[in-house]
C-alpha cells in the first residue's frame, strides 16, 4: 500500500487498514432437511486469496451469504479478528462483495456507483472524488465515471463492480462468480487482473467457483466443499497433487482412480504389481489410486517396474490430436479405462498410436496418489 | 402486391388473411367506448331530460352541476376519499407486496391469495359485510370507514403491480447496497423505490381511481354528509333522471382518462 492510503486513514475512523482473519468453527445452516452447511470449520488467514471449489448447489454461495450476513445460520461462530459477527447486520460488517450479476445500481452513474459506499460513511465530497477517481484507475476505467450502467460492457461493469466493493478499504472481500458472465478471453484476462488487485489492496479475500482451472490459477489456498461439508483446504498445489479423498480427486483436474487391493506384507497392489506401503492408518479400508493423464508416459515395449517405475499393460482404444498435446484413451487387462495426455512435440509417438494396438505405459513412483476408496 | 396480400407478419399471413381479425377488434373496441360516445353528447344537450342524440346544445348541465352546492360537495367527499384511499392503500400494499416477495417463505403465496380476495370475492359481498361490521364499530356513514373500505379494494391493485415490478428488479442491488453499509430501510429508499417509483406512481394512481370509480360499497357506508358523488349519482338517477348525471360522468371519463395516460406513461418508465 502506498502512503496516501494511511493519510486517508486519519480522517475516516471506520476504516481500518488491515486485513482480517476470518475465524468459522461449527458452522451449520439447514433449509429443511437439507444441510447447505454441515458443521464448517474454515481458518481464512488475513490477507490471503481463498477460493471456496465446488459443484452446483454444494453450499458456497451459502457460506459466503453466512460470512456477508444475508443469511443466518443456525448453529456456529463467524469471527472476524477477535469479533463474533455472527449477530451483526451485514451493514456494520464492513465487507466489499462482488456478485455473479454485479448488481450496479442502474439509476446512478458509474461514480455515483462507486461513490456509494463513500457517501454513506460522510466522506467529504472532494475526498470522495479524489478516491472515486482513484478507484476507477486502479481498474483501469479512468475517464467512464460519468457513463452510466447501460453504456458499459460486460467486462467494465465487472470492474465497477469491483471498484465500488473495495472504494471503502474493506477489511474483506467477498466474490461470488464474479467472472462467470463474461467470454473465456476476458475472464482469463480478469483472473490475472483480480490477482494482482488482490496483491495490491491485500485485503482478506473469499472468491467463490465451481470451475477447477479458475481456483488452480488464483488461490493463495482452495476449500473444496461439496454438500456442505469442507472436503479438503489447502494450497493448489497440495490439492492437485494429493488429494484426500475421491471427491476432490476427481473434482479437480481429470484423473481416473484404481482400486488397489491389500496384500498379506503391508503393501498395496494393482493387478499383481506392488504399488506403495499401505498408509498406517488404514490397514483395514479400502484404498485407490489417483492417476492423472499427464503424468502417464508410453513406454518401451521391454519396460519393467522397477523402485522408480510403474508399468501398466493397455490396449489404445482411441488417440485424439488435440494441438498443443495428444489424448489418449487406454484400456487396461482388468478392463479399467485410463487415459493419457503426451505433449505432443517432445512424445511423437502418442500421435502414431492405431487403436487396437498393445502398449506399455509407465509413470514415475512418486507421482502415486492414495486415497480412501469411496467417497466420505 | 396489393394490401391484403401483403404479409401481415413473419408467418405470411396475409393482411387479407387477417382481415376478420381486424374487423372483430374494430367491432370489440367499439363497444367498448360507444357508451361513453352517447353520455358525452348528451351532456350538452338543452333538454330537460336524457336525449340522445340532443336536438338542441348547451352547457346547461354544467352550470347545474357547478352550481350545484350538494354536487359539488360530494365531489369533495369524492376526491378527498380518493386521495386518502390513495394515501393509504400505496405504501400498505407496496410494503405488504415487497415483504411477501423478499421473505421467500412458504406462506407467501398463500398470504398473497389471501390480500387478493377483495378483488375477487363479488363486491356486493364485501359491501354488506363491510355494512354490518361497521355498523357494530359506529364507521357507518364516516370518511375513515369509506377510505379503509376502498383501501381494501385497492389494496390487490397495488400488490400485482409493485410484486410485477419487483420481479423485473435484481433484489442483489439491495444486498450490495447493505454489504456497502447502507441499513436495510436506506437500502430500500436509495437502491430499489428509485427504480421501482413509476410503478408505485401507477399503483398510486388506480387506487385513486378505485376508490373514485367505487359506486356499491359507497352506496352502503356512506350517506348524509359523507354521500359521495357516485352515490349521489345513483340516487339522481332513481329519483330524478336529469342530463346533470351526462355532465358529471364526461367529467369523470376525462379525469379517469388523464390518469389512465399517465400511468400508460408512467408505466412505460421503469426500465
Ligand atoms: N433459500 C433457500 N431455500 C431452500 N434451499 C436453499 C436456499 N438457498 C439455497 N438452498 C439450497 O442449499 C444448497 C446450497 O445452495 P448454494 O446456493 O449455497 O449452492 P452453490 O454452491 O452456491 O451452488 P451454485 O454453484 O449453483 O451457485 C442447495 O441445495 C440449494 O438448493
Ligand atoms: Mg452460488
Amino acid at each position: 500500500m502506498d502512503t496516501s492510503v494511511s493519510a486517508y486513514n486519519e480522517n475516516t475512523h471506520v476504516e481500518s487498514d488491515q486485513a482480517l482473519p476470518i475465524t468459522i468453527s461449527g458452522l451449520t445452516k439447514r433449509y429443511g432437511s437439507l444441510y447447505a452447511l454441515n458443521s464448517v470449520d474454515l481458518e481464512i488467514r488475513s490477507g490471503e486469496f481463498l477460493t471456496l471449489l465446488g459443484p452446483s448447489g454444494s453450499g458456497k454461495t451459502t457460506l459466503l451469504m453466512a460470512i456477508a450476513g444475508f443469511n443466518r445460520p443456525d448453529s456456529g461462530s463467524i469471527r472476524f479478528g477477535d469479533s463474533e459477527m455472527i449477530l451483526m447486520p451485514p451493514h456494520q460488517r464492513n465487507v466489499g462483495m462482488v456478485f455473479q450479476s454485479y448488481a450496479l445500481f442502474p439509476h446512478m452513474s458509474v461514480a455515483q456507483n462507486i461513490a456509494f459506499p463513500l457517501k454513506l460513511r460522510g466522506v467529504k465530497a472532494a475526498e470522495r472524488l479524489s478516491r472515486v477517481n482513484e478507484a476507477l484507475e486502479t481498474v483501469q476505467l479512468s475517464g467512464l465515471g460519468d457513463r452510466t450502467i447501460d453504456q458499459l460492457s460486460g467486462g467494465q461493469r465487472q470492474r465497477v463492480a469491483l471498484a465500488r466493493a473495495f472504494v471503502f478499504r474493506p477489511r474483506i472481500l467477498l466474490m461470488d462468480e464474479p467472472l462467470s458472465a463474461l467470454d473465456k478471453k476476458l475472464r482469463e484476462r480478469m483472473q490475472i487482473e483480480l490477482k494482482q488487485l488482490h496483491r495490491q489492496l491485500g485485503v482478506t479475500t473469499v472468491y467463490v467457483t465451481h470451475d477447477q482451472r479458475e481456483a488452480l490459477t488464483m488461490s493463495d489456498r482452495i476449500a473444496v466443499i461439496n454438500d456442505g461439508l469442507l472436503m479438503q483446504v489447502d494450497t493448489p498445489e497440495i490439492i492437485y497433487n494429493q488429494p484426500v479423498n475421491a471427491f476432490v480427486a476427481d473434482f479437480i483436474g481429470e484423473s481416473a482412480m484404481l482400486p488397489l487391493t491389500h496384500t498379506t506384507n503391508g503393501i498395496l497392489e494393482f493387478g499383481g504389481q506392488e504399488i506403495v506401503q499401505t498408509p498406517v492408518s488404514g490397514t483395514d479400508r479400502t484404498w485407490s489410486m489417483v492417476i492423472r493423464p499427464e503424468r502417464l508416459e508410453i513406454a518401451d515395449k521391454q519396460a519393467v517396474p522397477n523402485e522408480s517405475l510403474i508399468v501398466f499393460d493397455g490396449v489404445v482404444r482411441e488417440s485424439v490430436f488435440q494441438g498443443e498435446s495428444a489424448f489418449v484413451l487406454l484400456e487396461l487387462s482388468d478392463g479399467t479405462e485410463l487415459s493419457l495426455r503426451a505433449g505432443g512435440g517432445t512424445d511423437s509417438r502418442a500421435q502414431r498410436l492405431q487403436p487396437g494396438e498393445q502398449i506399455k505405459i509407465s509413470m514415475q513412483r512418486h507421482d502415486v496418489i492414495v486415497i480412501p476408496a469411496g467417497q466420505e | 402486391m396489393s394490401w391484403w396480400q401483403s404479409p401481415a407478419s413473419d408467418t405470411q399471413v396475409t393482411h387479407g388473411g387477417r382481415l376478420w381479425l381486424y374487423i372483430l377488434a374494430i367491432i370489440i373496441m367499439l363497444l367498448l367506448v360507444i357508451p361513453t360516445f352517447i353520455v358525452i353528447p348528451m351532456s350538452f344537450s338543452d333538454s330537460q331530460y336524457l336525449e340522445f342524440p340532443p336536438s338542441t346544445w348547451s352547457m346547461r348541465w354544467y352550470h347545474e352541476y357547478f352550481g350545484s352546492n350538494k354536487w359539488m360537495r360530494a365531489t369533495w367527499t369524492s376526491l378527498r376519499i380518493g386521495v386518502l384511499t390513495m394515501l393509504v392503500a400505496t405504501p400498505v400494499g407496496t410494503m405488504a407486496a415487497y415483504a411477501l416477495y423478499v421473505s421467500g417463505h412458504r406462506a407467501a403465496r398463500l398470504i398473497f391469495m389471501y390480500m387478493l380476495t377483495p378483488m375477487i370475492v363479488p363486491v356486493i359481498l364485501i359491501a354488506i359485510g363491510v355494512f354490518y361490521f361497521y355498523g357494530r364499530v359506529k364507521l357507518n356513514n364516516s370518511i375513515a370507514g369509506l377510505v379503509l373500505a376502498h383501501t381494501a379494494l385497492a389494496i390487490p391493485l397495488v400488490m400485482i403491480i409493485i410484486t410485477a415490478a419487483l420481479r423485473s428488479y435484481d433484489l442483489n442491488q439491495e444486498r450490495v447496497a447493505r454489504s456497502l453499509g447502507a441499513t436495510r430501510l436506506k437500502a430500500f429508499f436509495v437502491i430499489t423505490l428509485p427504480q421501482i417509483k413509476f410503478s408505485v406512481i401507477t399503483a398510486a394512481l388506480l387506487s385513486f381511481l378505485t376508490s373514485f370509480d367505487e359506486v356499491i360499497v359507497s352506496i352502503f357506508v356512506s350517506g348524509g354528509k359523507t354521500a359521495t358523488l357516485t352515490k349521489h349519482m345513483f340516487s339522481a338517477l332513481r329519483d330524478y333522471i336529469d342530463p346533470t348525471i351526462a355532465a358529471i360522468s364526461t367529467i369523470m371519463v376525462l379525469i379517469s382518462t388523464v390518469l389512465l395516460l399517465l400511468v400508460q406513461l408512467a408505466g412505460s418508465r421503469d426500465k
